[in-house]
């Protein structure tokens, strides 16, 4: 019998091709994506046809979840941000130290009573995104109320719409500061109204309202 | 592809050498792919984009005339109501009641395109053509955005004075969600309508939708202590 020749054949994969086509790929993701801010609620924020785009500086974003709870981000400068906490933490006799100063200019967003805030920019970081995070806490959240708040650990809020006070200050620090409010699109709309309301009693008639682009497979 | 053939021509004795050069390009795949995988997961493709809204200031101390009037025969209310229903009227709740007893003078409508927003560019639909053609021109550059703003804005000031444009005043309920208003809203700029309001609902208003669906929890409470006590 004639011996079997194995023929030896070169298993070499050109993976030229497929490089190309990943570097394009990579090429894509990079340019039309935005990264995900690290936001203590996520929310899902309704479509519309709108097509302007936020401003990226100059910005105060008002969070607010599903449950009504009010976070606030600012996108300006640092200087501005510490300049906003000062006076809202003289409004309500709390007073910070330079350490908490530095913290706090460096946060994305914040959203606990002034009377938890001290205790929160103590404490490192990991353990404040957490705290953010529990969000049936009565700690958590900027009170938007005229009464006070009190849970089993003490007084919460001293009332004095801790809300409105941030607001007012921030524009009175900046007054190019313009307003935006993102809000979940589940968001009963009297939680929506009473944040309108505030804002209108501060004289503050114009704002952004974030929302998705309405492509046309949604509609 | 990834193979280079290196000639190597030596002395004229010499045999000519061909040598292959292949780049594996396994390893530098496999690093793209990693990083696909992290933007992938690490950003949105979603760019957020915003809706400009003015609210009307709320102050007192504004005299009549200085509010701003709504023609009765131009008018349409928009009720947002429960589990996404939408509810318009026009002109104004007549004084002697008998509105609330008119089925039709309510009518309930969608947030389709075959419910309020046709509803609306019938209505609209002289201005709706005048301003699209103005979009496409700014679309195309033959205008700038600071010109169609300006054109647009006395185009709708002009319609409103001949009663030619419908102005709309929204008004949700306690029971509609945010979503709704902005849908609501959107609807307006989908519709090219110059001249509307986010308005707070009325006792008119819930009184007129408790009695087109029955549902009591759209009463304000005064109204729900009033339904009691007739009862």
């Amino acid at each position: 019998m004639a011996k079997v020749k194995v023929k030896k054949q070169s298993t070499f994969i050109d993976m030229t091709a497929m490089s190309d086509v990943t570097v394009l790929l990579l090429t894509f993701f990079m340019l039309t994506s935005t990264f995900v801010k690290n936001e203590p609620v996520q929310v899902t924020t309704p479509a519309s046809v709108s097509d302007f785009t936020i401003p990226e500086t100059e910005v105060m974003t008002i969070l607010v979840n599903e449950k009504g709870k009010i976070f606030l981000s600012l996108e300006e400068s640092q200087a501005n941000i510490v300049e906003t906490l000062k006076r809202v933490g003289e409004d309500y006799g709390v007073t910070f130290s330079p350490q908490q100063y530095d913290v706090f200019k460096n946060l994305k967003s914040f959203g606990v009573p002034i009377g938890s805030m001290v205790q929160f920019l103590d404490l490192p970081k990991d353990a404040r995104d957490s705290y953010l995070r529990e969000g049936e806490n009565t700690r958590v959240g900027i009170p938007d109320s005229d009464e006070a708040l009190s849970d089993v650990r003490g007084v919460v809020s001293a009332g004095k719409n801790e809300f409105k006070h941030w607001v007012m200050h921030a524009r009175a620090v900046n007054s190019d500061l313009r307003i935006a409010i993102k809000a979940d699109k589940l968001t009963a709309y009297p939680i929506i109204k009473k944040i309108m309301d505030d804002l209108r009693e501060l004289k503050e008639n114009r704002y952004l309202l974030i929302t998705t682009l309405k492509t046309a497979s949604s509609e | 592809m990834s193979e280079i053939q290196v000639k190597e021509e030596g002395g004229g004795k010499n045999k000519q050498k061909k040598q292959q050069l292949r780049v594996d390009f396994t390893p530098m795949v496999d690093m793209n792919m990693l990083l696909i995988t992290f933007f992938m997961f690490c950003t949105t493709l979603l760019t957020p984009k915003t809706m400009n809204i003015t609210m009307p200031t709320k102050d007192d101390t504004l005299t009549d005339e200085e509010k701003t009037k709504f023609k009765e025969s131009m008018a349409i209310t928009i009720l947002l109501g429960a589990n996404d229903e939408v509810y318009y009227y026009t002109g104004m709740i007549a004084e002697d009641r008998s509105s609330y007893a008119d089925p039709d003078f309510l009518k309930q409508s969608s947030y389709d395109a075959d419910g309020l927003r046709k509803y609306l560019l019938e209505r609209n639909n002289e201005m709706y053509a005048v301003i699209q053609d103005l979009k496409t021109k700014k679309e195309k550059q033959q205008i700038t955005e600071a010109q169609y703003n300006l054109q647009t804005g006395e185009l709708q000031k002009k319609a409103i004075q001949d009663t030619k444009a419908p102005q709309i005043m929204i008004k949700p309920t306690d029971l509609s969600t945010y979503k709704n208003t902005v849908d609501a809203l959107d609807e307006m700029l989908v519709c090219n309508i110059g001249s509307y309001t986010l308005s707070e609902i009325n006792q008119g208003d819930t009184y007129l939708l408790y009695m087109k669906t029955g549902n009591t929890e759209y009463l304000s409470e005064e109204q729900k202590l009033e339904l009691n006590k007739a009862k």
